[in-house]
């Protein structure tokens, strides 16, 4: 075995300078937590609480923090690189769709499969489009596509799914529960969509506003396969609403589209570049 | 269907414009003496009677090579500035200052202190045709540098890319339009200033011949070889500049 990406999380502050006031803003407080191996983590948090900071500290982008992030044993930036897919689609402008998802593989033999993977996400008419041809949701699929080609060890998401329709949406969770069963990749996905997490995840790591500390840690026993509107999933929902006022309180306020009861489906807007 | 009128109509207004400005010529030659202000068609005769002695294209290519080499010195050096003080603030702040003094040397000094520091040599002349190129390309490729997208790099770093696709896929296509502006203006300009230092130091090249010309009282042969060598830098930027342009700037369609 030589890839295990096992992810130990110990960061006791993560802060930024603001500009216009020198003063410090604390996004994240004593976040300690450890990933086995293969497994699914989703992390739920209203906006703002630092989710997307985490990932990047991860991912070893970011390592201007108090704490550590060790990645079976080493830095982040050690390791296999990891796929990362972004808040925004982030593709190079200047690249058709299937240039940008092969400007991360090196291997021959994964080039091959990017027509086969951007037809499985239903982009194949669009795989020499630039991406200003393509709509907001098209992009995000390629992002996503970008971030699993590989089938990297570790994934990283920040709210894949959102703005994207329903049943597009989830073909993409099935196709994602596919890739990562098939390497048993370790799995961090950014949402404030709690269906959406229990659908996926194995855990599900709950943030408060910010400075986002974790207030519930969660293993999700529900069998696999599931369904994404499945009663199991939504009766665990109300029960851990209902268990756990506090997490409710910080979705509320501060997600913008708190719903307690009722669907809290991933159908708004956001901007997307 | 508006727009493919327009489209269409865009040629026609082109080669409409040229056709007027040289009949203006015309009709304003007709009333001129000869000596001052020679018709269109003789200032073609011209242009052949000098083509057909063959002085004429051995000047063009003396101006070319002298364009040529001081454009490419002055944009290499200038993009490799450029980029260097437009990511890093210190260099900035240091050479900011020694900038704008090269930005508002009037051209003419420079040729004269480069001629009489370095001598009425090659050498002298292609540097102070590159040096008052050079400070140009550093201010759009400072602003190109800084406009840089941050997360595009992010994406670069995070799937750790190689430094050859970080460079030639992430990083260098952000800077192809502050690129081709450098070029497009630097041809325009460089080659203006190469005629000068001809005048000035060099006893070939079209700079050179204009000054001959320009004792001569000889204005036909003044514009005839002006209109060549203007025909040639339009032949470079439309052969050249322009499918370059398409071909980097497609994804923008």
């Amino acid at each position: 075995m030589a890839i295990l990406n096992m992810i130990e999380i110990d960061v006791s502050r993560k802060t930024y300078h603001r500009d216009h006031d020198q003063s410090e803003l604390v996004v994240l407080r004593d976040i300690r937590f450890s990933v086995e191996p293969g497994q699914f983590c989703c992390v739920v948090g209203p906006s703002g609480c630092g989710k997307t900071s985490l990932l990047n500290m991860i991912s070893g982008l970011d390592e201007d923090f108090s704490g550590s992030v060790i990645i079976d044993g080493g830095a982040p930036s050690a390791g296999p690189p990891p796929g990362y897919m972004f808040q925004a689609s982030r593709l190079m402008p200047w690249l058709r769709v299937r240039e940008n998802v092969e400007l991360v593989t090196d291997d021959p033999e994964t080039r091959v499969k990017i027509d086969e993977l951007l037809g499985e996400i239903g982009l194949e008419d669009f795989v020499d489009a630039y991406p200003a041809q393509l709509s907001g949701g098209m992009r995000r699929r390629v992002a996503l596509a970008r971030a699993i080609i590989n089938e990297p060890p570790l994934l990283l998401l920040d709210e894949p799914f959102l703005s994207l329709d329903t049943p597009v949406a989830n073909r993409l969770r099935r196709l994602l529960i596919d890739v990562c069963g098939r390497r048993s990749s370790t799995v961090l996905f950014v949402t404030h969509d709690l269906r959406e997490a229990l659908y996926l995840a194995d855990r599900v790591l709950f943030i408060s506003s910010r400075p986002g500390e974790i207030v519930l840690d969660h293993l999700v026993d529900i069998q696999r396969p599931r369904t994404p509107e499945g009663e199991d999933i939504e009766l665990l929902r109300l029960d851990l609403l209902k268990k756990n006022p506090q997490l409710l309180s910080g979705l509320v306020e501060n997600g913008g589209n708190g719903n307690p009861g009722g669907t809290n489906v991933i159908n708004h807007p956001h901007p997307d570049c | 269907m508006k727009p493919s009128i327009r489209i269409r109509s865009i040629p026609w207004l082109r080669i409409g414009s040229l056709i007027l400005f040289i009949a203006v010529w015309q009709l304003a030659a007709a009333f001129v003496d000869r000596q001052i202000l020679p018709g269109p068609y003789q200032v073609l005769l011209s242009v052949i009677e000098h083509l057909e002695r063959g002085e004429l294209v051995f000047h063009l290519l003396a101006t070319l090579a002298r364009v040529l080499i001081s454009f490419v010195f002055a944009m290499a050096l200038g993009v490799a500035l450029g980029i260097v003080m437009g990511r890093n603030r210190n260099w900035d702040a240091a050479l900011d200052g020694v900038l704008i003094l090269a930005l508002n040397l009037p051209a003419l000094v420079t040729i004269v202190l480069c001629y009489l520091w370095f001598g009425l040599g090659e050498f002298a002349a292609i540097l102070a045709v590159a040096i008052n190129k050079f400070p140009i390309v550093v201010v759009n490729m400072r602003e190109g540098a800084r406009a840089i997208d941050q997360d595009l790099l992010q994406v670069a770093k995070a799937f750790r890319l190689d430094w050859r696709k970080r460079w030639l896929q992430v990083y260098l296509p952000q800077l192809y339009p502050y690129l081709l502006a450098s070029a497009r203006s630097g041809l325009a300009l460089v080659w203006k200033i190469v005629l000068v230092v001809e005048l000035l130091g060099r006893s070939n090249g079209v700079g050179f011949q204009l000054g001959i010309y320009f004792q001569f009282f000889d204005i036909t042969s003044i514009l005839a070889y002006s209109f060549t060598f203007i025909a040639v830098v339009m032949a470079i930027e439309y052969l050249l500049i322009t499918p370059l342009d398409r071909r980097l700037m497609k994804w923008r369609s």
